[in-house]
C-alpha cells in the first residue's frame, strides 16, 4: 500500500469584470448621488488595495439625510397603499437577484469574505429578505398581537461589517414594508455594497428619500442616533455600542431595536452523531472568519467523547483552506480589518497567558492582508477572558462537561443569549436542552442557519427585539398600548 | 356600639410567600382620605429588593416549568380568592381613597374579571405568538415565546388594586417572577392582596411586593442585574429617562402602557427560534 493520493487544488479566481468600482462615493440622499466632503479610504482586506474614498458624512449630511425620509414618509410613502408599497419591495428583490454576481464580488472585495459564502449566502439572502417582506406590506393587520399597523416614521438604521448587504436588507425590507423611511449607514469598512444598493432603489424607481444612505464611521452613527428627526433606531453591533446607544435614545420618544453580541455555546452530547457534529463545530466558528455574531465560540463536549471530538476537528481543520477570497475554493477569507486583527490577537494572547492550551491549524498565511489562521483554546476554565468575550475570529473555545445539566449551565453562564447549538441524537434530550437554554435561536444539529421567515435574535445582553419573520417585523410597527 | 376595641392589622412585606418586615426596620404612616392614622407599613429598602429578586429567581424555572393549564388555573384560583374577600377589599378602599363604595365595589370587580382574563391567556399565548416558519430549505423551525425571568414592576397611585393587578397578572402568566412596588399612599389593597395569592397555590417567590417610596426603589429596580425587565407603568413619565439609562447596563427591557392588552403580556416574554433538520 502506497501512501494514499492527494490531489491539490488548481486557483479557481472569481472574475472581477463584472464589477466597476468608482474612485471616490457621495452619499445617497433623497434619490441622489450627493458628493461627500470629507473621505476616507476603503480596502480590500485581503490585499490591503485602496478600492475607493468613502465619503464621512458629518452633521450636515445626516440633516439632509433625515429630512429627505422625512419628507418622502409625508408625502409619499405613508400615504401609498401597502400593495404599492408591495411592489417597489418585489422589484428591489429581483433586481437583487439579478445583478447577484455583481453584489458578490463587491462584498467579497470589500469584506474580505469568501466569494463562495458571498454569493451562496449573503447576496440570496439578501433578495430573499426583499421578497419576503414585500408579501408583508398589504397584511400589516395580520402582523400579530400587541402591534398596530401604523409604521414610526423614520427609521435610522446602523448596520455591522460582517454581512454588508445582508445586515441591509435586514434593515431596509421590514422598515419600507412597514411604511417607514431610512436613513441608513454601513460599517465604516463595508460601504460600497450599500452604495451599489442605491443605484438598485434607482433602477426600481423607489420614490427619492425612502432610502437615504449616508456613509462614515461612529461618530456619523451618533449623529443619526441622536437626531431628533428620527423615530426609530435599529442597530447591529457590538454590546458595548448597544448600550451607549440604549443610554442615548432613553430619554427620547424613540423606539429601539438592538442586535448584539453573542458568545454562543455548541453543546456536543456523548449520543451525536460525531462527524456531522464536527462539520457543525467548523461551521459554527469558521464561517465568515468568525465574524458572526451567533458565531458557536464556546465549544462545550461532553467529558467522555472530547478526545475523540478533538482528534477528528484537528483533522477536519487542517483540511480548512485559508486565502484568496475570491478563489471559489476558498473557505475561510481575510479578517476585515487590522483593528480587528489585532483584537483577535490579543484575546487570543489572554487565552496563552491564562494557562490555556492553542492549537492552530498548519496553513500558510498571504505576505499581505490581514490573516488569522483558524485556532482552539482547550484547558479552559468558565472565568477565562475567552470563555467569555466575543473574539469575533476564528478561534474556538472548549469546554467540557460531565451531566447535561452541567453542560445547560456552563452555556448558559454568560451575559450573552444570542444562539447555541445542540448536537444529540434523541429527540428529547434536543426538546429539553431547547427549552434550556436562554437564547434566541437554538440549532439541534446544525448551525448558523438563517432565513427571511424566521425570527432571529437575543435573550439578556445580545440585544432588543427579533429580525425576520412577523416576529421582527413588528418591530417596525407601533405598540399596542405603549406610552 | 360595642365597647370593643379592634384587632388591628400590622401590614407588612411579601417575600418569597412568607410576610416579613423590612429588615431596615423602617415605616411610613398612612392616613385616611379624612386624616385619619390608619397604619405604619414598611419603608422597604434596597436590600429587601435584593431579598426579593433572589426568591422571584429561585422561584422562576419552577413556575416556568409549570403547564400553562396550570398557570392558568392559578391565576383563576387568585381571582376566585379576591372574589371572596370583596368586602374587605372595597372597605380598604374606601378607608384610603375616599373613594364612594360603588366606585370601590367597581375597583374590585374589574381587578377579579381582569385576573380572569390574563388567566384565559395563559394556554393561547404560544399559539397566537409563536409561529412554524417556512423556511427555504429541509429544516423544521418554530418559534415559541418564553418567559424572561424576573421581572420588576412599579403598580401606579390609584387604582391601588386594579393597578397591582395590572402589573401583576400579564408579567406572571407567561412563566415570569415578579418583584412588584405597591401604591406608595394606598399599600392596604396590596398587602391584603398578598394574604389572596398566600392562599392561592401560587408557589412562594412567585409574586413578591414591597411597600415603600417609588423614587427610593425604582432606580435599584432599574439598575440591578439580576432583574431582566422591568413595568415602569406605574412611574411618573419624567422619571422614564433616568430609568431606562441605569437599566441600560443590563440592557433590561423596560416598558410603560396605558391599558389592559396581549401585548402587555408579550412585552416580557422572548421568542426563541428552534432550527432541526429534516432527513432520514
Amino acid at each position: 500500500m502506497g501512501s494514499p493520493v492527494s490531489f491539490d487544488y488548481a486557483p479557481a479566481p472569481e472574475s472581477r469584470a463584472v464589477i466597476s468600482i468608482k474612485p471616490k462615493y457621495g452619499h445617497f440622499i433623497g434619490g441622489k448621488f450627493v458628493a461627500g466632503s470629507k473621505h476616507f479610504p476603503t480596502i480590500n482586506p485581503a490585499t490591503e488595495e485602496v478600492l475607493s474614498q468613502i465619503a464621512l458624512a458629518g452633521k450636515a449630511e445626516v440633516d439632509a439625510a433625515v429630512k429627505a425620509a422625512r419628507k418622502a414618509y409625508t408625502t409619499t410613502w405613508s400615504k401609498m397603499s401597502g400593495k404599492e408599497r408591495g411592489k417597489y419591495l418585489f422589484r428591489i428583490a429581483r433586481i437583487l437577484q439579478e445583478r447577484a454576481r455583481e453584489f458578490a464580488v463587491l462584498e467579497t472585495l470589500d469584506n474580505g469574505k469568501p466569494i463562495r459564502e458571498s454569493r451562496d449566502v449573503d447576496i440570496p439572502l439578501a433578495a430573499a429578505h426583499f421578497f419576503y417582506h414585500a408579501g408583508w406590506a398589504d397584511k400589516l393587520e395580520f402582523a400579530g398581537l400587541g402591534t398596530s399597523t401604523k409604521p414610526h416614521g423614520v427609521a435610522g438604521q446602523i448596520i455591522p461589517w460582517n454581512f454588508p448587504l445582508l445586515m441591509l436588507a435586514w434593515k431596509i425590507a421590514p422598515a419600507l414594508a412597514a411604511g417607514n423611511t431610512v436613513v441608513l449607514k454601513p460599517a465604516e469598512s463595508t460601504s460600497l455594497t450599500a452604495l451599489l444598493f442605491a443605484e438598485v432603489c434607482q433602477q426600481a424607481e423607489l420614490p427619492a428619500g425612502v432610502v437615504n444612505i449616508v456613509t462614515g464611521d461612529g461618530s456619523t452613527g451618533a449623529l443619526i442616533v441622536n437626531h431628533p428627526g428620527i423615530d426609530k433606531i435599529a442597530f447591529t453591533g457590538s454590546t458595548e455600542v448597544g448600550k451607549i446607544i440604549a443610554r442615548a435614545v432613553a430619554p427620547t420618544h424613540k423606539s429601539v431595536t438592538l442586535e448584539l453580541g453573542g458568545k454562543a455555546a455548541n453543546i456536543i452530547f456523548e449520543d451525536a452523531a460525531i462527524d456531522e457534529a464536527i462539520e457543525g463545530i467548523v461551521n459554527g466558528i469558521f464561517f465568515n472568519q468568525g465574524h458572526v455574531c451567533c458565531a458557536g465560540s464556546r465549544l462545550i463536549l461532553q467529558e467522555n467523547i472530547a478526545e475523540e471530538v478533538l482528534e477528528k476537528l484537528k483533522k477536519r481543520m487542517s483540511k480548512i483552506r485559508m486565502g484568496d477570497p475570491m478563489d471559489k475554493n476558498t473557505d475561510l477569507g481575510a479578517i476585515n480589518s487590522k483593528e480587528q486583527l489585532l483584537k483577535i490577537r490579543e484575546l487570543s494572547a489572554s487565552g496563552d497567558a491564562e494557562g490555556a492550551q492553542r492549537w492552530t491549524a498548519p496553513c500558510e498565511l498571504p505576505a499581505k492582508g490581514f490573516w488569522f489562521a483558524p485556532t482552539i483554546f482547550t484547558g479552559i476554565t468558565q472565568s477565562h477572558r475567552i470563555a467569555r468575550e466575543e473574539i469575533f475570529g476564528p478561534v474556538l473555545s472548549v469546554l467540557t462537561f460531565r451531566t447535561p445539566q452541567e453542560g445547560i449551565d456552563k452555556a448558559n453562564n454568560t451575559p450573552f443569549g444570542l444562539s447555541a447549538g445542540i448536537w444529540s441524537e434523541k429527540g428529547s434530550r434536543i426538546f429539553w436542552a431547547s427549552q434550556q437554554l436562554r437564547a434566541g435561536v437554538i440549532w439541534a444539529n446544525t448551525f448558523n442557519k438563517f432565513d427571511p421567515t424566521s425570527p432571529f435574535g437575543g435573550y439578556k445582553e445580545s440585544g432588543w427585539g427579533r429580525e425576520g419573520g412577523r416576529h421582527g417585523l413588528s418591530a417596525y410597527l407601533k405598540g399596542v398600548g405603549h406610552e | 356600639m360595642s365597647n370593643r376595641i379592634d384587632v388591628k392589622k400590622t401590614y407588612k412585606l411579601f417575600i418569597n410567600g412568607a410576610f416579613p418586615r423590612t429588615e431596615s426596620g423602617r415605616t411610613y404612616e398612612i392616613k385616611s382620605a379624612k386624616g385619619v392614622f390608619i397604619a405604619n407599613p414598611c419603608l422597604a429598602s434596597r436590600k429587601d429588593l435584593k431579598d426579593a429578586v433572589v426568591a422571584a429567581r429561585a422561584a422562576q424555572s419552577s413556575w416556568n416549568k409549570a403547564s400553562a393549564y396550570n398557570k392558568g388555573q392559578i391565576l383563576y384560583r387568585i381571582a376566585e380568592m379576591l372574589e371572596g374577600r370583596r368586602a374587605q377589599f372595597v372597605d380598604e378602599i374606601v378607608l384610603v381613597t375616599g373613594a364612594t363604595k360603588s366606585k370601590a365595589e367597581k375597583e374590585v370587580t374589574d381587578s377579579v374579571d381582569r385576573l380572569v382574563w390574563y388567566a384565559g391567556w395563559s394556554d393561547k399565548l404560544s399559539s397566537l405568538s409563536g409561529a412554524l416558519n417556512p423556511v427555504a430549505g429541509p429544516y423544521y423551525n418554530f418559534t415559541v415565546p418564553e418567559s424572561m425571568g424576573v421581572i420588576a414592576a412599579i403598580a401606579p397611585e390609584v387604582p391601588s388594586l386594579l393597578g397591582l393587578i395590572e402589573a401583576i397578572a400579564p408579567i406572571i402568566v407567561g412563566g415570569n417572577t415578579i418583584v412588584v412596588l405597591a401604591s406608595t399612599k394606598a399599600p392596604l389593597s396590596a398587602m391584603s392582596f398578598a394574604e389572596v395569592i398566600a392562599t392561592s397555590d401560587v408557589p412562594a417567590g412567585v409574586i413578591n411586593i414591597l411597600t415603600g417610596k417609588k423614587d427610593e426603589i425604582a432606580p435599584w429596580m432599574a439598575s440591578h442585574m439580576d432583574i431582566d425587565g422591568f413595568d415602569i407603568s406605574g412611574l411618573a413619565a419624567k422619571s422614564h429617562g433616568a430609568i431606562r439609562i441605569a437599566g441600560a447596563e443590563n440592557l433590561k427591557r423596560i416598558y410603560s402602557f396605558k391599558s389592559a392588552n396581549p401585548g402587555r403580556i408579550l412585552a416580557y416574554l422572548e421568542d426563541k427560534t428552534v432550527w432541526h433538520p429534516i432527513g432520514l
